[in-house]
């Protein structure tokens, strides 16, 4: 019979916190951010198949870093909930803080209870009828929310992102200007311009006429939007 | 049915389940429409619709009456819906539960879409209201029958295709036209003489708009569009551009159109 040695409970949740954080530090980052018509969720991603950015809902929309195969599960799940909630509600009833609750539990039984933390990090965004209706919500693998406001960095350059959209970013951005200031800041840590086709964006537009608002950006869009 | 499958070797399930119905089947039992077991109602029943192949893609239409026994329970019933970007289901039968399966299939659509990052083919969304019908069967036995039309855009073959069903879950697909309901046999006969192949959008229109009216004319349960109330037949088109339901002064227009040539 094996013993399990004597860990503190402080001890535990530091080495878990430690694993989560290094899983996510190697992947790249995502920008979230509020502009004009909305909300953009922008990141540096090589493959156009491989999401990290992903429509869950009407108004709802969500983006993963660390590692692929546990924020697509997040994805899954949040798509699914959101579904079960409008069909058995209504299509209004399902909000973004509901969903960010949702995975904030979930992550949090995830972190303390199993042999491993999930390494990930999300955002969910909502846009609304107006302005003051655009809410972030930041999830961390230990199951802490934010509430954020104006733009978000997450993932591995999260820290440096955020200092440089602080110089830079002005509530009001249109899409070009948003597209191109955050592309600038993703590439700036490592001082690289990223190739228009190694970029993944997705916007939720208020001014869609659709039910649905998230739409994703192509690749020759953000070449466009890059080049004007 | 479900297509998640178990990995011999681990036992973990292996592929999530793009499907909503499996998933509402799973959690939430009770709300699934065919877990009612009622028969011997009088439930509304929806009437006529139609659907016809044009130069472009696919034209459905259906009038708004619904019907229990010898009632006009509903004189504004939208029956004909588009189901997604590309796609559009018209129903007729036991309104209630028809009604409850277009929600069900537009959302098994969209879920399908966001789980996977795709839209299903236009093949595949055939198939997967076929089984939907299909599951209904045991309530169609006690009467709540629902028979739709599905139709859309192929983006593979660049065409617009049309199905029918028959109670059992049966899917047939359709080169020219087609109608279901309790007037489906005027409204065939009118598209029968009417229809050709390669019509342009404002003919499709009209022959469909011509066929519902043909169809009110001899069937009861069928409204015929009333232009003092502002009553007009629904009309949805697919094409290469996706899906869109006419305004009411385009279908307007077109009952105008016909209204004249026969008065």
């Amino acid at each position: 019979m094996s013993f399990m040695p004597y860990v503190s409970p402080d001890q535990l949740m530091k080495d878990r916190s430690e694993y989560a954080h290094k899983g996510i530090a190697r992947g790249r980052s995502v920008i979230g951010l509020e502009y004009a018509d909305g909300l953009l969720f922008i990141a540096e991603n090589p493959s156009s198949t491989l999401h990290k950015i992903s429509e869950i809902y009407d108004r709802i929309a969500f983006a993963g870093v660390g590692k692929y195969s546990e924020f697509e599960d997040l994805r899954i799940s949040g798509i699914r909930l959101a579904d079960l909630r409008g069909y058995s509600y209504g299509r209004e009833d399902v909000k973004a803080r509901d969903l960010a609750n949702a995975y904030s539990q979930a992550l949090s039984t995830i972190f303390t209870q199993q042999m491993k933390p999930y390494e990930v990090e999300i955002l969910v965004g909502e846009v609304n009828g107006d302005v003051d209706g655009t809410s972030i919500y930041h999830v961390l693998f230990d199951g802490s929310v934010t509430d954020e406001h104006g733009f978000v960095a997450i993932g591995g350059h999260a820290d440096d992102l955020t200092e440089s959209l602080k110089e830079k970013y002005g509530p009001g951005w249109d899409l070009p200007t948003a597209v191109k200031n955050a592309v600038r800041v993703l590439g700036a840590p490592d001082s690289r311009t990223i190739d228009h086709d190694h970029i993944e964006a997705g916007v939720l537009e208020r001014s869609q006429p659709r039910r649905r608002k998230f739409r994703r950006l192509t690749d020759s869009e953000v070449a466009g939007l890059l080049a004007g | 049915m479900t297509d998640r499958v178990e990995l011999p070797l681990s036992g973990a399930s292996f592929g999530a389940d793009p499907s909503f119905v499996e998933l509402l089947k799973r959690q939430r039992p009770e709300a699934m429409p065919s877990s009612l077991q009622m028969g011997g109602v009088d439930v509304p029943q929806a009437t006529t619709v139609l659907g016809l192949r044009y130069a472009e893609g696919i034209v459905m239409a259906g009038d708004r009456r619904a019907t229990a026994g010898y009632t006009i329970a509903d004189a504004k019933m939208k029956k004909v819906f588009a189901a997604d970007d590309f796609s559009a289901i018209a129903i007729a039968g036991a309104a209630g539960q028809a009604v409850e399966t277009v929600r069900l299939f537009q959302l098994e659509l969209e879920h399908y879409e966001k789980l996977t990052g795709d839209r299903l083919s236009l093949e595949g969304k055939a198939n997967r209201l076929a089984q939907m019908i299909r599951a209904n069967f045991p309530l169609a036995v006690q009467g709540l029958v629902v028979v739709p039309l599905f139709g859309g855009y192929d983006e593979g073959r660049n065409e617009g295709r049309l199905f029918y069903y028959d109670a059992t879950g049966g899917r047939w697909e359709e080169q020219d036209y087609q109608a279901t309901g309790s007037g489906a046999q005027p409204a065939k006969n009118s598209l029968k003489k009417r229809w050709r192949p390669g019509l342009d959008h404002d003919e499709a229109m009209r022959v469909a708009v011509e066929a519902l009216i043909d169809a009110a004319e001899d069937d009861v349960a069928t409204g015929g569009p009333d232009l003092a109330r502002g009553i007009f037949p629904v009309v949805v088109t697919v094409t290469a551009q996706g899906a869109t339901e006419s305004v009411d002064e385009d279908v307007a227009t077109a009952v105008r159109a016909v209204v004249e040539t026969r008065s």
